[in-house]
């Protein structure tokens, strides 16, 4: 899981999709334990308040779950539920931004689904 | 009333006007920022919270005691400053022994093991430390002496990457497990900017910003583009800066860039604590 902090997004934002794309590509398992907020925040040097904001996102989303007094566990499915939020963002978050570059640079919609397929071909 | 409370304080040295009324609180249980450049009055805000200087008027109440010549507020807080006054042919596990005689709370077993951490030799003496081991060893008091309020001075002068790292690592661990006041001044903007919650700016002896960082971050962005188009864009906007370079120029503006509805190409980037630090403090 790696941060950037230099980009445009707010902290706690970076630290839940940090999470999500763990959760993804399975280095936190269903039902597994995540790192606790004082981990995180000491390891990324964040407020833990920050680190807090980012967790509880994915609280209130029920994407983990707390148990009390052990900590917070990646919820059954959650590995699932985010791939359809991903897929539903898809567009918004790579298409429109790919789309926009092609045109400035004269990039036709042929050109662009070519290269797409080769990149699909590596 | 917690926390420490300053209150229309001033300091004079001889014709510069260090603290000009100044007036502000530092709540329980957060990290500030204490930011200004050079000269702002900084360190004289603080060494006037520990009773290093007195100021000339106002006054400074801890968790509502008053801190002019009273132990019990003093013993509440711990300042890390940027001198080293500690006597100099004292062992460094010597002031260890002495510092617990003033905070009570003061964690010899914990200081012990940060002192391995940092590979600090706690047999030397204070006069045979480089500029790095000398911070390293105020920090090391400042972690270990429990108190309510930390306030750190330039906590990282001369400290190497590693140790900068470490240091910020401990200091999350130790707020995380044992909350506390914790202000820091520092002109590594960028390196804490992640860590305070709250920021507080001194320019020439006054309080120009107090706020959290997050709001403070989400006031201003900047836009960057062909100086052209981005002239025609902050036409009747608050600009607090610009830089130009060539043909392309990067304005800094207060606002939101969804209300300022900016046209697709330019390019938009939110601002970071040190380029609103900077615009901010400058002239």
């Amino acid at each position: 899981m790696k941060l950037d902090l230099d980009t445009g997004k707010p902290i706690f934002q970076q630290i839940a999709e940090g999470i999500e794309d763990a959760i993804l590509s399975g280095a936190f398992p269903e039902e597994e334990q995540i790192p606790s907020i004082t981990e995180l925040s000491a390891n990324y040097k964040i407020n833990p308040a920050t680190a807090l904001k980012g967790v509880n996102k994915l609280v209130d989303e029920k994407i983990v779950y707390k148990k009390r007094g052990v900590g917070m566990f990646v919820s059954k499915g959650a590995a699932q539920q985010l791939q359809e939020i991903r897929k539903n963002q898809f567009y918004e978050n790579f298409i429109s931004g790919l789309v926009e570059e092609a045109k400035r640079l004269n990039l036709s919609s042929e050109d662009v689904i070519n290269l797409i397929e080769r990149g699909f071909e590596k | 009333m917690n926390g420490i409370e300053v209150k229309n304080i001033s300091k004079r040295f001889g014709d510069i006007l260090a603290l000009d009324d100044v007036s502000l609180c530092f709540e329980e249980n957060k990290i500030y920022g204490l930011l200004g450049r050079n000269g702002a009055g900084k360190t004289t805000l603080l060494n006037a919270i520990s009773n290093r200087i007195f100021p000339d008027q106002g006054e400074i109440y801890v968790s509502g005691l008053p801190a002019t010549e009273n132990d019990k507020a003093q013993q509440q807080l711990f300042l890390m400053s940027e001198k080293t006054l500690y006597p100099e042919r004292m062992k460094i596990k010597e002031v260890f022994y002495w510092t617990k005689s003033y905070y009570p709370n003061f964690d010899l077993a914990y200081a012990e093991s940060l002192a391995d951490k940092f590979q600090l030799d706690t047999k030397k003496r204070v006069r045979s430390l480089s500029t790095g081991y000398s911070s390293i060893f105020k920090i090391i008091l400042a972690l270990s002496a429990n108190t309510p309020y930390v306030l750190l001075d330039e906590p990282v002068l001369g400290l190497d990457a590693n140790h900068r790292d470490l240091f910020y690592k401990l200091l999350i661990e130790k707020y995380s497990s044992n909350p506390c006041t914790i202000v820091i001044s520092t002109h590594l903007i960028e390196e804490v900017s992640g860590i305070i919650e709250d920021i507080v700016i001194i320019k020439q002896g006054k309080i120009i910003c107090r706020e959290s960082c997050e709001s403070l971050l989400s006031k201003g962005y900047t836009v960057s583009g062909k100086a052209s188009l981005v002239d025609t864009f902050i036409e009747g906007k608050k600009v607090i800066g610009a830089d130009t370079l060539g043909g392309l120029k990067t304005a800094y503006i207060l606002g939101s860039p969804a209300a300022d509805n900016v046209p697709s190409d330019l390019e938009v980037t939110r601002m970071d604590l040190q380029k609103l630090f900077i615009q901010l403090t400058n002239s």
